[in-house]
């Protein structure tokens, strides 16, 4: 048996029935990741001696029948802005270069409880800035589909690590789109739910207003069940919201029928990549076969949605990220003269280009004179965009929208021209500007072989309608286009 | 005919709330403790860390405003004031600059016979800073965060002051009621209470302000008084030699009686202020507004009226114990223990009074329980001791709250009440002393006098003189 091949549900129900250990488990995928690692550089920190630790410890508790969750004993990959205690959490930054937090994120807490094993922490754009990955003071992540391209950011290293089969599940985070996106570019499934659904407490945060916790798998199953580990009402974040409907798994029903799907037409004209557009009609069309109703729709001010984005993103980031100034942990310069002096050196070598040019664009809105006409009108635009979302949720159970206008481009495309990569989050960005729920599935591949991603959109606390959507696609079709690198892999040899 | 000038000031007071915790997190607010003991990941600005708005800050904010007459927001917010300094460990603090909790208020004061409104223009929540230990010998800095995340409230006047006693009765009357509603000990050389001084000067009858200066470091009444003196005289000698005020932040020197520029408003930072996306509004309903209402304690003026009725001392002695919270308060408490309220009274503005004014104390400062003092009105009150040694006693009351009945006991110090023993003593003392004897004898009261002191020597001062003067007088026959 292929143990990195299992979905993680199937390796925690094998552990349970003690046909593999939690430390078997692991060694499996470490080894995998090991021999990937030069390849896909999922990784920043892969905890080899912690991990089986953690994994001996977990079987232990697990042989006891004290751990019993569906995920006891199943490895997960975190991204590097969720704090670890006395693990390296670097945000991918130089500024945090070696940080060690005094203390555990509230997500990783819940699912440690559960018995998931923490294996190490997956590369992200610097500080989730960024759509590519690229961004990283740790190098570049590469898409295990195919080393010349991107595998999307700003979770790319957890999206990359699940793809190649170097973790089981994972946690990212999304602002704009941080989880869906390179979920659809590496052809994984992956969740952010309602803003205040998972707590932040532990998240390094970007744009506080709309960073969301979520869930990286291979299947809709898997992240669904871990989505539902983590959600709940904690009361160390005060945007945290005390719900009683996240029983998740309990929306794992094949079952579409009488289901009403709007297709923004907004989202499907110009700058659609026509590959995209015609594997997301396939899938439409999947779903209307289902029994869900099919309709077109009009759902407007999408070209508001990116500057309102980098404007609200980008303020919040630049106070969010005052803290790091060398004073207390992290990095700082090896020569100063005065304070003054330490901080602008500390801060201009520890910061790379992109955030540093988000910071500048977030100071620059938030100072006197320009508050109103920026950061106050985007916070209107924003207003503005959540009611256009109720009024197609009036009509509509979900959206079916794309994830990204294309496949994942090559490396080094993006980054030449920040403000196309600024444009690339146009279906992400909006869900989070009105707080809701999305999916990304993978949905079909391009002429390259590249995965395509089918995003569907919720209503806020509307997770168990998308997740119906995304299931019953995901069976409709055989489970086709869900992420099995190994298959890719050996297909690529064969042909070769 | 020279030109008339008026003042004009105004003053951002702040405040340390009274919380057990922090107003972010459950760190302890007290004070000392080794540096960064009272931290944790919140209040020491640890990445991913969030806060949470503790609802006592609230509610000692809403009853701070509702004492002072102002409109509570019923829908206020947080905002980030974003400015690098590493005593403060986010690089921003979390105040309130769009939607205050309280804002449009008064308080009356009273100066001379005048009775005059203050406006508050607003009222706003924040937490404080770290503390910076700067290293005397070596080239570097250390910070303390204990303090990091106290809650503050700062209260901002209208510019409606004209005097340093204006100032001074505004201040007084706002520490009055916060310490009333126990939101705070407001402390002025401790830092729990602090000023700013906002002044400019004009001449009189202009309907324009003239340019303003903010003053700051000022941690006393004197130095209040002191520096808006100054600053009165640097700015109408500017004007009167025609030059500018400048719009400035300056620091006040108390030793030195001199305040020089901090900063000018050219170099004014640009706080970028903005919503603090980490918290939610705080929703503030009608309700809620009651119940801090009801919960509000009674204020000078009723407790007042009620000691002369309750407790039939005089309006003179109702009026001292009522000025200050600290001494109503052990007045009260000793009271409820002796039942004897005058009694009380006379030893808390008497001795107590005397002695603090002797050591330069506020009357926050007394240390000593109402139980000492109550003891010690009941030892005096039954003659056990007399009032000579009730008064030595109190200064070990008052100095190190010692429990005076165990004073008394240990020291001896009980009033000789021995009748026969005295009889015995009187009459050693008449034949010991025959020509005071004479005296008294041929007329001389005074010689009397003689007679008890050198009882009272033998006695060491223990004796009840009443007793004492009996008992000679009929030896004397």
């Amino acid at each position: 048996m292929d143990i990195t091949a299992q979905t993680a549900l199937e390796l925690g129900r094998k552990i349970k029935a003690k046909e593999l250990s939690a430390p078997e488990v692991m060694e499996a995928f470490l080894a995998k990741a090991e021999s990937m690692e030069e390849r896909v550089h999922s990784f920043v920190t892969l905890d080899r001696e912690g991990a089986m630790e953690r994994a001996k410890k977990a079987q232990k508790a697990i042989g006891a029948g004290t751990l019993q969750g569906p995920l006891a004993g199943v490895p997960v990959a975190l991204k590097d802005n969720l704090c670890t205690e006395g693990m390296a959490t670097t945000c991918s930054s130089r500024i945090l270069d070696g940080f060690l937090p005094s203390y555990t994120a509230e997500a990783v807490k819940k699912l440690e409880a559960a018995g998931a094993v923490n294996m190490g922490k997956t590369n992200m754009d610097e500080f989730a800035m960024g759509s590519t990955t690229e961004t990283s003071w740790y190098g570049v992540t590469r898409n295990p589909w195919n080393p010349d391209h991107v595998p999307g950011g700003s979770s790319g290293g957890s999206c990359a690590a699940v793809a190649a089969g170097e973790a089981p599940f994972a946690l990212g985070s999304d602002t704009g789109g941080s989880i869906r996106q390179p979920s659809s570019f590496c052809g994984v499934t992956g969740i952010k739910p309602t803003y205040g659904t998972v707590s932040r407490y532990g998240l390094i945060a970007y744009g506080s207003s709309l960073d969301q916790i979520g869930p990286i798998a291979k299947d809709v199953a898997d992240c669904v069940t871990a989505l539902e580990l983590i959600s709940g009402h904690d009361e160390k974040d005060s945007t945290s919201i005390a719900r009683t409907d996240t029983d998740f798994t309990g929306a794992l029903q094949a079952d579409v029928k009488g289901m009403r799907i709007g297709l923004p037409r907004d989202y499907f004209g110009e700058g659609l990549d026509g590959e995209v557009k015609e594997a997301l009609m396939e899938a439409a069309a999947v779903l209307e076969k289902e029994g869900a109703v099919i309709e077109e729709f009009d759902l407007g001010l999408v070209k508001y949605a990116i500057p309102a984005y980098y404007v609200i993103a980008s303020a919040e980031a630049s106070s969010n990220l005052a803290r790091f100034d060398g004073v207390k942990y992290g990095y700082r310069t090896e020569t100063y003269e005065g304070l003054h002096n330490m901080y602008k050196k500390t801060r201009s070598e520890g910061f790379g280009e992109e955030v540093k040019r988000r910071i500048m664009l977030g100071s620059f809105v938030l100072s006197s004179g320009y508050y109103d006409a920026y950061y106050l009108k985007a916070l209107r635009v924003k207003a503005l965009i959540k009611q256009a979302f109720d009024r197609a949720f009036e009509k509509y159970d979900m959206i079916l929208a794309p994830a990204a206008p294309t496949t994942a481009p090559k490396l080094g495309e993006s980054l030449s021209d920040p403000l196309k990569m600024y444009l690339g989050d146009i279906y992400t960005i909006s869900v989070n500007l009105a707080g809701l729920p999305g999916i990304s599935v993978p949905a079909g591949r391009d002429g390259k072989g590249l995965p395509i991603g089918m995003q569907l959109i919720g209503d806020c606390f509307q997770e168990k309608k998308i997740i119906r959507g995304a299931y019953a696609f995901e069976c409709a079709t055989g489970k086709q286009w869900t992420a099995d690198y190994q298959r890719k892999q050996t297909a690529g040899k064969e042909e070769a | 005919m020279a030109r008339q000038y008026e003042t004009v000031i105004g003053l951002e007071v702040h405040v340390e709330l009274a919380t057990k915790t922090k107003i972010f997190c459950g760190c302890s607010t007290e004070f000392g403790g080794a540096p960064n003991t009272h931290t944790c990941p919140v209040c020491t600005g640890m990445p991913g860390a969030l806060p949470v708005l503790n609802k006592q800050v609230v509610e000692y904010a809403m009853a701070v405003g509702l004492a002072t007459n102002c409109e509570i927001t019923r829908v206020c917010r947080f905002d980030r004031k974003n400015y690098f300094y590493p005593d403060n460990p986010q690089n921003y603090q979390i105040s309130q600059l769009y939607l205050p909790i309280a804002r449009n208020g008064y308080v009356e004061i009273e100066v001379g016979d005048t009775k005059k409104k203050i406006g508050i223009h607003e009222m706003h929540m924040e937490e404080d800073a770290g503390k910076l230990v700067h290293d005397e010998w070596e080239d570097y800095s250390l910070v303390d965060y204990n303090r990091s995340g106290v809650p503050l409230i700062e209260i901002v006047s209208e510019p409606d002051m004209r005097s340093a006693e204006e100032v001074i009765a505004y201040l007084e009357k706002l520490r009055l009621i916060i310490q009333y509603l126990g939101a705070s000990d407001c402390r002025l050389q401790e830092g729990s209470m602090r000023a700013d001084v906002n002044l400019s000067v004009r001449e009189v009858g202009s309907s324009t302000f003239g340019t303003r200066t903010e003053m700051k470091n000022l941690n006393s009444f004197k130095a209040i008084t002191r520096a808006i003196e100054g600053e009165r005289q640097r700015q109408t000698e500017l004007l009167e030699e025609g030059k500018q005020v400048i719009q400035e932040t300056r620091r006040w020197d108390d030793n030195k009686e001199y305040s020089y520029a901090m900063r000018s408003k050219e170099d004014a930072q640009d706080y970028r202020y903005f919503p603090e996306p980490d918290l939610v509004p705080v929703l503030i309903s009608e309700e809620w507004i009651e119940e801090v209402k009801a919960r509000q304690p009674e204020f000078r003026t009723e407790k007042l009226e009620r000691y002369k009725k309750e407790y039939d001392i005089p309006q003179y002695d109702a009026e001292i114990l009522t000025e200050s919270k600290k001494m109503a308060d052990l007045f009260e408490a000793a009271t409820a223990i002796c039942h004897k309220p005058k009694k009380v009274s006379n030893w808390l503005m008497g001795e107590t009074m005397r002695l603090m004014k002797e050591e330069g104390m506020e009357a926050e400062n007394l240390a000593f329980s109402p139980e000492n003092l109550a003891k010690l009105v009941d030892l005096a009150d039954a003659g056990t001791v007399n009032s000579t040694v009730a008064k030595e006693v109190f200064e070990h009351v008052f100095r190190e709250n010692t429990d005076p009945e165990v004073y008394v006991e240990e020291h001896g110090l009980k009033t000789m009440n021995d009748e026969g023993m005295l009889r015995e003593l009187a009459e050693k003392v008449i034949a010991e002393n025959p020509k005071s004897v004479a005296d008294f004898k041929g007329g001389k009261e005074k010689a009397l006098g003689a007679l008890v002191g050198q009882m009272m020597k033998a006695t060491k001062g223990k004796a009840n003189p009443a007793m004492i003067q009996k008992l000679l007088r009929e030896a004397l026959k």
